[in-house]
């Protein structure tokens, strides 16, 4: 059996179980079956992982205590937490305000939640695993992902709650301010590769320098710079923290989502989740090297295993972050977006330029051309970063050590 | 340079992390309800009474129904019955003791005023907090069995204060115990004068020694 091609092998079968009229609808059903399995586990077991390293990264131990039912020795770690949590929010009351936009508060939920899974169809999960093989992927998953938009002003708008709406232009404030640095953190990839077809980026980056550096965009200076863009401009476009502003836990009641309750709520956190996962695929797939083993001894482990490590090694880095920064101002928000991340962007476009006209040199020019590369990344990040914290002086506290 | 703090930020937290899976001298988390809680020594709650005997709670009861507590009590919540006779308490000496004694804990406020004012160390605040009851009258009304303690958890629950309390009793005990042969010894040495003037300068000195 071989391990690379089992998912594929495994739909083949069950497709081959149904009668020829129907097999193309099954073949569809399947991948959206799959995905649909794949990523609400993968959401499920994301948000009690996020809860116990939060914890951990604090000191404190995290949920622990929910079991089984019938067997309550079995403590488990606390790993059917999840469960527990989606059954709380399916009883719990669905509240709709008496004013408002009875169709637009329903669907808003709905819309964003299939808008944020869309984004999954063109990742590539393995060497041969991929939903929809799309010539234009990047253009598709960032159109699916950008309609996620119009759902937190349905949710905004339909609440007939002026909290709601103002935190939802807020949102929109924030998430259209940070699409434009997302948006151009991939178009270097994009350049150098010459391809939108996320399958072709990932195999571009097979093969080693020397035999142990991948060929992943990351280890680059204009993919190490885009890679650092696209994490930041990811944070903000998924609503986490330090970019959590539009709905603020200690600050706002929830921003956009005041007036949801029960599973509508859990819908639009799931959307939050599944919206981090796809992009985090996408980072995977652009800057990571896809599916891609890190060493060449290592590729007897399937491709789709990688992926999914890599997948996983992103979100534990987005939840240390969470546990490590503070919330900013929306000032200092739409300050960093547009003062810095969307320059560096620009520039690090005209880097992605050089390394591509320069891919013919040889020799000693190599390291010239590293050494150029670097210098248009790090030397407009000091400047930048040198007139962003202008001004401040470094904070003195008097009663904290 | 920018950027250098959220660096040192995600070492802090990562060192945390480590940290909390083998040093348990980080971790803030009291696991209560599977491991009891870990109450400060001066925590208290609801007023219990001292005995010396765990054996016979009932007979040893410090208490002598003196009923100052019952007067003290903001919210008098206290109820005492005084008893007929009189029974020797811990230094041999005949004290009533109380027939009745009841905390309603539904009024009690837990102010510790009767602990304050009690002359015999009778009555100290307890540390417990699981209290439930079915009825809020009868079974918020702690009558004197429910209310007796040993003076073993005494000292369980606040070892520095047990043992400053038994300490000075067993001082005066001792104290009485020598007034007593000394007063003997006084009758003994003059049979036909009363012991008077012997016994009113022993106290004095004994009681000045026992106070530190």
């Amino acid at each position: 059996m071989n391990l690379e091609t089992l998912p594929l092998q495994l739909r083949d079968w069950i497709v081959s179980l149904f009668p020829g009229a129907l097999q193309w609808f099954v073949h569809h059903l399947l991948s959206i079956t799959a995905i649909l399995t794949v990523f609400g586990l993968f959401f499920a077991f994301t948000t009690i992982a996020e809860r116990k390293l939060l914890a951990r990264l604090q000191n404190r131990l995290g949920p622990n205590r929910s079991g089984l039912p019938w067997f309550r020795s079995l403590k488990l770690w606390g790993l059917t937490q999840p469960f527990a949590d989606a059954i709380k929010a399916i009883t719990k009351e669905d509240v709709v305000p008496a004013a408002a936009d009875k169709v637009l508060h329903f669907l808003a939920p709905v819309v964003i939640v299939a808008f944020s899974l869309l984004g999954f169809a063109v990742l590539p999960f393995g060497r041969h695993l991929i939903p929809v093989e799309l010539d234009a992927a990047i253009l598709y998953f960032f159109a699916a992902g950008t309609a996620t938009e119009l759902a937190i002003f349905m949710a905004g708008w339909g609440s007939r709650n002026k909290y709601s709406l103002l935190a939802a232009m807020r949102a929109l404030a924030q998430l259209i301010s940070y699409e434009l640095p997302l948006i151009l953190s991939v178009v270097p990839v994009i350049l150098v590769v010459g391809t939108l077809s996320t399958s072709e980026i990932a195999l571009a980056q097979g093969g080693w320098t020397w035999g142990f550096l991948p060929h992943w965009h990351v280890f680059t200076p204009w993919g190490f710079a885009g890679f650092v863009i696209f994490l930041v401009a990811a944070l903000a476009e998924s609503n986490r923290s330090p970019f959590d502003l539009p709905e603020a836990e200690s600050e706002l009641i929830a921003g956009h989502l005041t007036e949801y309750s029960g599973f509508k709520y859990a819908l639009f956190f799931m959307a939050e989740y599944f919206g981090l996962t796809a992009l985090s695929g996408l980072g995977v797939t652009l800057f990571l090297g896809g599916w891609q083993a890190p060493f060449a001894f290592l590729e007897f482990i399937p491709s789709w295993l990688w992926f999914m490590g890599k997948l996983a090694g992103m979100i534990v880095f987005f939840i240390w972050i969470r546990g490590t920064l503070l919330r900013l101002r929306i000032d200092q928000l739409t300050r960093l977006a547009w003062k810095f991340l969307v320059p560096l962007a620009l520039l690090n476009l005209g880097n992605a330029a050089f390394w591509a006209l320069t891919a013919g040199w040889s020799g000693p020019l190599v390291l010239v051309r590293w050494g150029i590369s670097a210098a248009i990344v790090i030397v407009p990040f000091l400047i930048l970063g040198r007139r962003l914290s202008a001004g401040y002086a470094s904070r003195t506290y008097r009663y904290a050590a | 340079m920018l950027g250098s703090g959220i660096l040192k930020g995600l070492g802090v937290t990562a060192k945390n992390f480590v940290g909390s899976y083998h040093d348990p001298a980080r971790m803030v988390t009291q696991e209560y309800p599977d491991t009891p809680a870990k109450l400060p020594e001066a925590y208290r709650n609801f007023p219990f009474l001292v005995t010396e005997n765990a054996t016979d709670p009932m007979g040893t009861l410090r208490c002598v129904a003196c009923q100052i507590c019952e007067k003290e009590c903001p919210p008098q919540c206290i109820y005492i019955e005084k008893s007929k006779d009189k029974k020797p308490d811990a230094a041999g000496k005949p004290q009533l003791y109380p027939a009745v004694f009841a905390i309603d804990t539904a009024v009690c406020m837990s102010c510790q005023l009767c602990v304050e004012v009690c002359p015999f160390d009778a009555i100290k605040m307890d540390h417990v907090f699981e209290v439930a009851a079915t009825n809020r009258f009868e079974g918020l009304l702690l009558n004197r069995e429910q209310l007796a303690k040993p003076n073993e958890y005494f000292h369980q629950i606040r070892p520095a204060e047990a043992a400053e309390v038994d300490g000075r009793l067993t001082a005066e005990r001792k104290a009485a115990e020598e007034k007593a042969r000394a007063a003997a010894a006084a009758k003994a040495a003059a049979p036909a004068k009363p012991a008077a003037p012997a016994a009113t300068p022993a106290p004095k000195p004994a009681e000045g020694g026992a106070a530190p």
